[in-house]
């Protein structure tokens, strides 16, 4: 299948233009949530990526048909109903990361990604293109997770997918682990990095100042 | 007002949406079932087979645990009971329920709330009789209850192994108890001492082997203190007179 470029746009876009979490900083619970190691957020991104693209599908479809005062319930069920037939084939097919990922495929449900581009998306375009839209947004998500989770499991416990990449002390090798790229606040810091590189990068995403603090009144004695 | 939102097409709508959507979410959750429950199964077993220090890679779990007898143990008595259907009962049901479980009030060191009257075990007999018995364990750590295994060698003393099949400590820190190397060093160490008192504990550091005590004692997590004193509390707890310390006297003395 070839894409017009306008389908090219709507799944390239949120990977690095419009990219969800670092534009517009939606999805970030999960991403402290489940980045510590780097199995369990290839598999969390797979699923939100599914989620995201079929439940913006079936809104879709049916948008002409949605009254406007109950879009939003219509919208959370459908997401709700995909993330449950997802959640249920991870148990049958994917048993241990299914437990190691617990609440959090079942929290995609409450994941403004995927709500944000129902209601703000799919509402307004054809299926295929919210479709794309949908897988757009998942890999514009999946790239953050995965750059974080790449980070902390490398420097927090030395491993990439459970493979042993530094020896770490504890098994006798040289590598002290960073505790704290463990805990979920250290997401939060490598978030905050990845944002600054990529504004520094593409400079139209830098938005600007919501107030500007006025200059003191008085000029003279200040206290 | 727009041709979608009169009250009637509303309702039409809801309704449609929700019977579409709940015949799809049912029937996955029915058809998957089985898969579901093998998986669930297979987790049970690979978990009390490992504490036991009994699997090996490759092994056919399901054909191992075949040789490992399921017995239910009621905690009043210290003795084998034959009372409860294995396998519909549910510890973690039963523990909930007043008309199954006891109140511990202030003995519960291990922070479970309520104590199931029956607990289930594993005996792993061979020709010379018991070999081994996989005993469940459960406690309060820093986040969450850990559940888990402690495997005992035919003396009812030795440690034979010890696992925990779910948990949600932080990784890297109290996630540790699932290190392969920490769990090591539980194997060997001795519960129980001269006199018979549980003296199986986690310290704070490093063991220090010289001292004749050692034999009772494990490393602490370093950067989980809390973690560690979790599992130090649910051996105390599980090991001692409140535990399976009556049943594990009973066994040794061949009254169970």
């Amino acid at each position: 299948m070839i894409l017009s470029s306008k389908m090219k746009g709507i799944l390239l876009k949120p990977i690095f233009n419009e990219n969800p979490i670092a534009l517009q900083i939606l999805g970030i619970c999960s991403a402290l949530a489940v980045t510590s190691s780097l199995k369990v957020t290839a598999v969390m991104c797979i699923s939100l990526t599914v989620v995201a693209a079929i439940s913006s599908m079936l809104v879709s479809l049916i948008r002409n048909q949605i009254p406007g005062s109950i879009r939003i319930i219509v919208q959370m069920t459908i997401i709700a109903s995909v993330v449950i037939l997802v959640d249920q084939v991870l148990k049958a097919v994917a048993y241990d990361i299914s437990k190691q990922l617990s609440v959090f495929v079942g929290l995609i449900i409450t994941n403004c990604i995927v709500m944000g581009r129902a209601e703000g998306f799919a509402m307004k375009n054809p299926p295929i293109d919210s479709f794309l839209d949908g897988i757009g947004n998942g890999l514009g998500y999946s790239v953050i997770l995965l750059a974080l989770a790449f980070v902390r499991e490398l420097f927090g416990s030395g491993t990439l997918f459970g493979f042993e990449v530094f020896q770490i002390v504890t098994n006798g090798g040289w590598y002290v682990p960073n505790g704290l790229l463990l805990l979920p606040p250290s997401a939060f810091f490598l978030i905050g990095l990845f944002i600054w590189g990529l504004r520094a990068w593409k400079k139209a995403q830098i938005e600007a100042p919501d107030f500007k603090i006025a200059a003191n009144t008085s000029k003279g004695e200040v206290f | 007002m727009a041709k979608n939102d009169s009250t009637s097409k509303t309702i039409r709508v809801a309704l449609t949406l929700c019977i579409i959507c709940s015949v799809i979410v049912s029937t996955a959750a029915v058809l998957l079932r089985p898969a579901q429950q093998a998986n669930k199964d297979l987790d049970r077993k690979t978990n009390i087979l490992a504490a036991a220090g009994m699997l090996e890679k490759g092994d056919d779990v399901i054909a191992k645990f075949e040789t490992i007898k399921t017995r239910a143990v009621d905690l009043t008595t210290g003795k084998f009971s034959d009372s409860v259907d294995l396998q519909t009962y549910n510890q973690r049901k039963a523990a909930k329920d007043p008309e199954l479980s006891i109140d511990l009030g202030d003995d519960d060191i291990a922070k479970i709330g309520r104590l199931p009257k029956y607990m289930i075990v594993y005996v792993v007999e061979g020709n010379t009789g018991l070999e081994k018995i996989i005993l469940p364990v459960k406690g309060y750590g820093l986040w969450s209850t850990l559940y888990g295994f402690v495997a005992l060698e035919s003396d009812l003393n030795t440690v034979a192994g010890l696992g925990f099949y779910e948990h949600a400590e932080t990784p890297g820190l109290g996630g540790e108890i699932d290190n392969p190397s920490w769990k090591a060093q539980w194997i060997g160490k001795k519960s129980y001492d001269s006199n018979q008192k549980q003296a199986l504990t986690v310290i704070k550091g490093k063991v220090d082997t010289s001292r004749p005590q050692s034999v009772h004692e494990i490393d602490g997590l370093s950067g989980a203190t809390l973690t560690s004193k979790g599992v130090d509390n649910l051996i105390k707890f599980w090991m001692g007179e409140n535990g399976f310390a009556p049943f594990l006297a009973n066994l040794r003395a061949g009254e169970a």
